[in-house]
């Protein structure tokens, strides 16, 4: 194995390994901050080992070992931890030691689940909360999250140490929390990954409006969190939405990285496989819930385009009905826009236009340039041209994104055409 | 990125040899594993190519052939779909595999649509999309 190869092995042993290894070491040291320090250590030792010896059969259980050697060294030198060292150490003995890696095998789940919930505590940053998933469970290495959100590797590792430091003052418990803190929280990490999911789906920041490799990474951290509990429909609706979002991915963008909107995409670019295992998704989460959360509707809304063979045979009756529902349970100006473009298409662009007009004094949504551009739209079907090139040009001005940007002063140089034609 | 990881047939595979209750409880243990991590798009197990049948295209010719094969090694005996940032992920992944006694798997990337480049045409598009409108 050349140098580069095994420097490619030990990365993803990294991506696979580290989330287990943080998740049983933090229940151990019952501190997030140190369980990671240990992880790091155990791989040092791994890279100064393996290249001579080669990589072990089963570089986890390897790790995990070297790791709790470690975190029980650490708690010996820890007076007040010194009785649980002694119980660790009797586990580690001898043959107990093998069984101890079997037995962690189902332990595991546990420790993945609190490490998700601990991460995304409410101690914390949202920012930090993203950091902290996406490096203690989802097993990305600071310069890779450094790289997936363009800041600095130096800005992550920042909000890493804080968020950590955040946590151990805080004396956060490594446990999932019970009742309404359970529901809250797992809101929490479902609003987490759906973060994630957007950075990639819809770049916020930069010229691409695409990043794969985030997007993957919230599908692979969504799938993760409905293995462990699989009885919560809004996180198989959380999977679901991402999932079907996701088979549209390169739909999305044109031959020149500019943006496709939803109704011109050639279908067949959809990727077939994610879009039934959205439709899985989104059956498992109606089979759970009693009444559909945020996610599952949302989920539910993308599956009908899914659904539709044509952009034409879209059923927008259902959508409309879907969105109705959604601005119940989350009556905000983003959904109500939402609502407008459904009605929009349901009914008349002018049901629509009567929708939008009550969002423009909406604060909220005062420098948010899908406004002006879905009522650019729907002024333009109800044959009002100038004030749909106006409100194009007005959305261009708040895009923060340069595809998006252009895209929309290609649409407001078309108003101007269709304008002179009248 | 997508792979296919595909299991070669042997001996067994091809008679027909169901697997025991202990590699079922294995191999369920491994995929278990796999989907937990969140990366198990799908996976399959193929039947004996004896249940199967091959068809030759040659010069506007067709044609089949029955199984069983007899070149046990380059069959394909079930696979699996899952995503991974690189080969060497999927490597390591399938090197816990339950697999033992000579068995071979392969891994392959899998192509995405915009990897086929120009020789995908917006007609070959346009004729994938009616394809998948008529599978519904």
């Amino acid at each position: 194995m050349s140098a580069g190869d095994l420097q490619n092995t030990i990365a993803a042993i990294w991506r696979i390994e580290s989330p287990k290894l943080i998740a049983a070491l933090s229940r151990m040291l019952r501190d997030v901050g140190r369980a990671e320090d240990l992880a790091q250590d155990a791989f040092v030792v791994a890279l100064s080992e393996w290249p001579d010896r080669g990589i072990p059969r089963n570089p986890g259980a390897w790790l995990m070992t070297a790791a709790k050697r470690r975190a029980i060294d650490q708690i010996r030198r820890d007076e007040t931890l010194n009785r649980k060292a002694q119980r660790f150490a009797r586990e580690l003995s001898g043959d107990a030691l093998e069984a101890d890696v079997a037995s962690t095998y189902e332990e595991i789940d546990d420790d993945m689940l609190r490490l998700m919930f601990v991460a995304c505590h409410p101690a914390v940053s949202k920012e930090g909360h993203v950091a902290l998933t996406l490096k203690l469970a989802g097993g990305l290495t600071t310069a890779e999250i450094a790289r997936a959100f363009l800041v600095s590797e130096t800005t992550i590792a920042q909000r890493i140490v804080r968020a950590k430091r955040t946590l151990a003052e805080a004396r956060v418990p490594f446990e999932v929390p019970a009742g309404a803190e359970r529901v809250q929280r797992l809101a929490s990490i479902l609003e987490t990954l759906y973060l994630i999911f957007n950075e990639g789906y819809a770049a916020t920041a930069g010229d691409d409006v695409l990043r794969p490799e985030l997007v993957e990474d919230a599908l692979r951290l969504g799938r993760m969190l409905a293995a462990l509990i699989p009885n919560e429909s809004e996180v198989h609706g959380l999977v679901a939405l991402m999932e079907i979002q996701a088979s549209r991915m390169r739909a999305r963008v044109g031959q020149t990285g500019e943006a496709i909107l939803l109704l011109d995409q050639d279908r067949g670019k959809w990727n077939r496989m994610l879009i039934a295992r959205g439709l899985d998704a989104l059956a498992r989460a109606e089979s759970l819930g009693d009444a559909l959360g945020p996610y599952t509707l949302q989920a539910a809304i993308a599956a009908c385009h899914a659904r539709a063979p044509t952009a034409e045979q879209t059923d927008w009756e259902r959508i409309a009905a879907l969105y109705d529902a959604l601005a119940q349970l989350a009556p905000t100006p983003v959904v109500e826009l939402n609502r407008a473009v459904a009605v929009g298409m349901a009914v008349g662009p002018q049901a629509g236009l009567d929708i939008v007009e009550r969002l423009l004094d909406e604060p909220a949504l005062g420098t948010y340039y899908l406004l002006p551009s879905v009522r650019a739209d729907l002024l333009l079907k109800v044959g009002r041209a100038s004030e749909a090139r106006a409100e194009f040009e007005r959305a261009a001005s708040l895009a923060r994104n340069t595809r998006d940007r252009t895209f929309l002063l290609t649409r407001a140089a078309a108003c101007t055409m269709s304008s002179t034609k009248a | 990125m997508r792979f296919a990881v595909l299991v070669k047939a042997s001996k067994d595979s091809e008679a027909g040899v169901l697997p025991t209750t202990e590699q079922l409880d294995e191999m369920g243990r491994f995929n278990e594993q796999l989907a937990k991590d969140g990366v198990l798009l799908a996976g399959e197990g193929l039947q004996p190519t004896s249940k199967g049948a091959r068809l030759r295209f040659d010069g506007g010719r067709t044609t089949v052939t029955d199984g069983p094969f007899t070149e046990t090694k380059e069959l394909v005996a079930g696979f699996w779909i899952v995503q991974g940032k690189s080969k060497e992920e999927i490597v390591e992944r399938f090197m816990q595999a339950p697999f033992d006694g000579g068995h071979v798997i392969e891994i392959r990337q899998i192509f995405e649509v915009e990897d086929f480049g120009d020789n995908a045409t917006p007609e070959i598009r346009e004729r994938a999309e009616r394809t998948w409108k008529k599978a519904k």
